[in-house]
């Protein structure tokens, strides 16, 4: 009894950095309607700030000030974000904002770097708090016993804020129809930095306060970010209880996991979300996000066309050129057009969810990983033939797609991304856990073509092939009769289910395709380093493919290919740099801000203008 | 008080207003008349710069207040009740007045909750309720008195008879009449002429977002005919 007792207070304890970042990200999700990827991070600068503070200040009021001070230091981080990189793209569409947010991740990744070096930290023990409590004979660390009592207090305080004053008021009003709030006077872009800079200040005020418990790295920014999802998901988006219960729910059950499952701790939590959203789709306490609610309708999606011949001839003779390229590239040229061609595939596949589907996936790394794993398995464990392993992948890739995309296509919006990610992380942790199989961090090596393969020009033109074939391939089915299906589901659910069409079921078709065309991708990935590692299915490879398609241009067919090709190159020269991170942050949020259509959108433009200007 | 100065509204590339011009003196009680789709509830919308005109001016008591913040707007005295009511359904009806609050105003009356409960006495009875329990008149007039909490002294009034019963009508004729004992000058638009007519002094006819008409009440009653030509279904 008092080891079950134990535990659950454990978990109570852990769930108080858990629900001050939870609750940060949904606030300012409802006011803002921007998903801050960025909310991990800045939980980790808090827990950075927090230990320089507690260097500097001395005794229990340091510790504590310190942590306060954190809270607020992190606070006006969130404010000049907001104001810097944020405020200019509210009226971009919102997956711009989303890679705003990626930018940012990069450059507090490098900046913390920069302070702070890459050593782990170890966080201070809180003084006064060091030993353990015996409770029914089990001990308890002192200091989990403080975050359960601060927490709720925490949790009321805000409650407080938001039920009962009038900034409250005017957060909730915001939530629901903030041009109607700035019609009746209130000014929203100071509420917006006011929501984000308290948002960013709970999420500093959480990693600093769980610094005695875990101390401050580089990795906690993704790592929270998947709890901290799994989090909202759970508990509602938006809803500060549920935030609270799910935050407890999770923690409680990670507990008990580490005791009586160490292997399948996610697993649990992931089955805990399953049965939730079984039940209640929106979470416990949230409510379903309508889209295009007042004052955040989006320009109509200009419809996409067939290529005409100008730019048919263009893509031709590009074609003819890349063919070539054996004839007068470098042997490092081709090994990089290889590089680009894949990654062109994997984008190419995102896109195709993302722009003909309107289906933003956090988490499409989890079938180009996927793909290229399932092909290095069956080499290793089945010595199975080159041929036969890199055809299984896509069609492995394919199948985790397809039950996966039966899960998540129950959700829109911001449920379904973050349920998407929220798997991909499963299927990384299941990688990286299972060692014996996957070989864990050590990854899977050895994994070669076949003879007539294994010469970089040979390996070239099969690259483009199959890629060429696979964006040739979706193009197509965009514009096929089920490409119609598909944007018209996007562009109004309800009136293409008027029509007869199965959303649901169109939706769930191009989620497989998606991922098959990823897997594809992954294969020829694999075969091409001759190793694949864990960190092909985290979240950084899911984000670069996010990058590459709001680059690249959301609403345009080539969208993808081109933005692969510009990530591709700019990383490949950025990289040589130590702090590329920061460089590479910088350009995506300068690219976000200058030239919110991507790449291939701000060309058309101005070529249209051109024409325009001529006639 | 007003000045709508040769204005041209877009929707994305739909061409809405044409050249409007047109001005409401202090005081006055204006009825913004057309069929659907004249461009009423855009020239609402134009004049709070939810809709920034391309061209043209619009000036509030001599101020340009073209291409400004919709709030700066808002707190220059213009209060706006949109068409479709709008209020926020999860909140409560003293929180839907609340966001609503600015400070008082020279030269406009100061509302309190209180007088806006005599003012409307079904509100008073659901202050506690949420906006999504209310009736259809009981939020048309909760979208009033939040607007009235700004103490405006020039209100914006869209379409305040569309879809509420006709008692509710008849009560709505009487909020009007005394807002404009009070003071108060409003530009209300309909495709109700007994509305128009029951409290208006002056209106402007608009068709294909261009004006067609303008002046009292009595002259336009004296011409059917453009009564038939822009109003009549």
């Amino acid at each position: 009894m008092g080891f079950y007792l134990a535990q659950v207070l454990t978990g109570l304890a852990n769930a108080g950095a858990l629900f001050m970042v939870a609750s940060g990200l949904s606030l300012i999700f409802g006011v803002t309607r921007i998903v801050n990827f960025a909310h991990g991070s800045f939980y980790m600068i808090g827990a950075y700030i927090g230990y320089t503070l507690m260097q500097v200040l001395p005794g229990a009021v340091g510790f504590w000030g310190a942590i306060i001070l954190a809270g607020v230091a992190v606070g006006l981080v969130g404010l000049v974000v907001e104001m810097l990189v944020l405020r200019p793209v509210y009226k971009a569409p919102e997956l711009f904002q989303l890679v705003a947010t990626f930018g940012v991740i990069l450059v507090i990744q490098d900046l913390a770097l920069l302070i702070w070096g890459p050593e782990d930290l170890l966080g201070p023990r809180a003084p006064g708090l060091r030993g353990v409590v015996r409770i029914m004979g089990e001990p308890i660390p002192k200091y989990d016993i403080a975050l359960l009592v601060i927490t709720p207090f925490v949790a009321l305080g805000l409650w407080y804020l938001i039920a009962r004053t009038r900034v409250g008021v005017l957060v909730r009003a915001a939530t629901q129809d903030r041009e109607m709030v700035g019609a009746l006077g209130v000014n929203q872009a100071w509420l917006f930095s006011g929501v984000f800079a308290l948002g960013t200040a709970l999420a500093g005020l959480g990693g600093a306060l769980q610094l005695p418990k875990g101390g401050a790295d580089l990795l906690m920014d993704f790592n929270i970010l998947t709890s901290v999802f799994v989090v909202v998901v759970i508990g509602g988006m938006g809803s500060l209880p549920g935030a609270y219960l799910a935050a407890v729910i999770i923690s409680v059950v990670n507990v008990f996991g580490v005791t009586f499952l160490p292997q399948s701790t996610l697993v649990l939590i992931f089955v805990v979300m399953v049965l939730v959203l079984m039940i209640r789709p929106f979470g416990l306490f949230g409510r379903e996000e309508v889209a295009g609610e007042h004052g955040q309708v989006g320009e109509p999606e200009t419809p996409i066309h067939p290529a005409g011949p100008r730019v048919r001839l263009l893509v031709a003779v590009g074609l003819v050129i890349l063919a070539m390229l054996p004839l007068y590239g470098s042997s490092f040229s081709l090994v990089l057009a290889t590089d680009i061609l894949i990654f062109c595939l994997f984008a190419a596949s995102l896109h195709f969810l993302l722009g003909i589907g309107g289906l933003v996936s956090f988490g499409h790394a989890a079938y180009f990983g996927g793909g290229a794993y399932v092909a290095a398995l069956l080499v290793t464990h089945a010595n199975s033939p080159m041929e036969l392993a890199f055809l299984l992948a896509p069609f492995g890739a394919g199948l985790a797609a397809l039950i996966i995309g039966w899960i998540c296509i129950r959700l829109t919006g911001v449920y379904f991304a973050m349920l998407t990610l929220a798997f991909a992380q499963l299927l990384w942790s299941l990688v990286f856990q299972w060692g014996e199989v996957t070989g864990g961090d050590d990854g899977l090596v050895n994994i070669w073509p076949s003879e007539w393969l294994k010469a970089s020009t040979t390996f070239y033109i099969f690259t483009l092939i199959f890629t060429v074939g696979g964006i040739l391939l979706m193009r197509h089915v965009a514009h096929s009769p089920f490409g119609y299906a598909l944007r018209a589901a996007r562009d109004s659910e309800r009136r293409a289910e008027a029509t007869g069409i199965n959303t649901k079921r169109v939706r769930w078709m191009a989620f497989t395709l998606a991922g098959v065309m990823a897997g594809l991708a992954g294969g020829l990935f694999v075969f091409s380093k001759g190793s694949v590692f864990p960190n092909e299915l985290e979240i950084a490879r899911s984000f670069d493919a996010l990058i590459v398609v709001f680059l690249g241009g959301v609403k345009t067919l080539a969208g993808g290919v081109v933005g692969g090709a510009f990530f591709k190159g700019v990383e490949e020269i950025l990289t040589r740099f130590e702090y590329w991170r920061l460089a590479l942050g910088l350009l995506i949020i300068f690219v976000v801000i200058v030239a919110p259509q991507g790449i291939v959108g701000t060309l058309r433009n101005m070529f249209r203008r051109h024409v325009k200007d001529e006639t | 008080m007003l000045e709508v100065d040769t204005i041209n509204s877009f929707y994305g590339k739909a061409h809405v207003l044409n050249d409007l011009s047109f001005s409401v003196d202090r005081g006055q009680v204006v009825a913004l008349l057309g069929r659907n789709g004249a461009g009423k509830t855009t020239t609402m919308k134009s004049i709070m710069q939810m809709v920034v005109p391309e061209t043209g001016r619009v000036s509030f008591l001599g101020q340009d207040i073209t291409r400004k913040a919709t709030h700066k707007v808002a707190k220059l005295g213009i209060g706006y009740v949109p068409e479709e009511r709008r209020i926020f359904t999860d909140l409560t009806v003293m929180e839907n007045m609340e966001v609503g609050r600015q400070p008082p105003r020279d030269g406009a009356v100061t509302w309190t909750e209180d007088m806006l409960f005599d003012l409307f006495p079904n509100l008073a009875e659901r202050r506690q309720n949420r906006g999504k329990a209310l009736s259809g008149g009981e939020q048309q007039m909760l979208t009033i008195a939040r607007t009235l909490m700004g103490n405006p002294s020039f209100v914006l009034l869209d379409e305040p008879s569309e879809g509420i019963a006709p008692v509710i009508v008849e009560q709505m004729v009487n909020v009007i009449r005394q807002l404009k004992a009070d003071g108060l000058t409003v530009l209300l638009s309909e495709q109700n002429l007994h509305f128009a007519q029951a409290v208006a002094d002056a209106a402007l006819i608009i068709e294909g977002g261009e004006t067609k008409f303008h002046g009292t009440l009595e002259e336009l009653n004296a011409h059917p005919e453009i009564r038939d030509a822009y109003l009549a279904v």
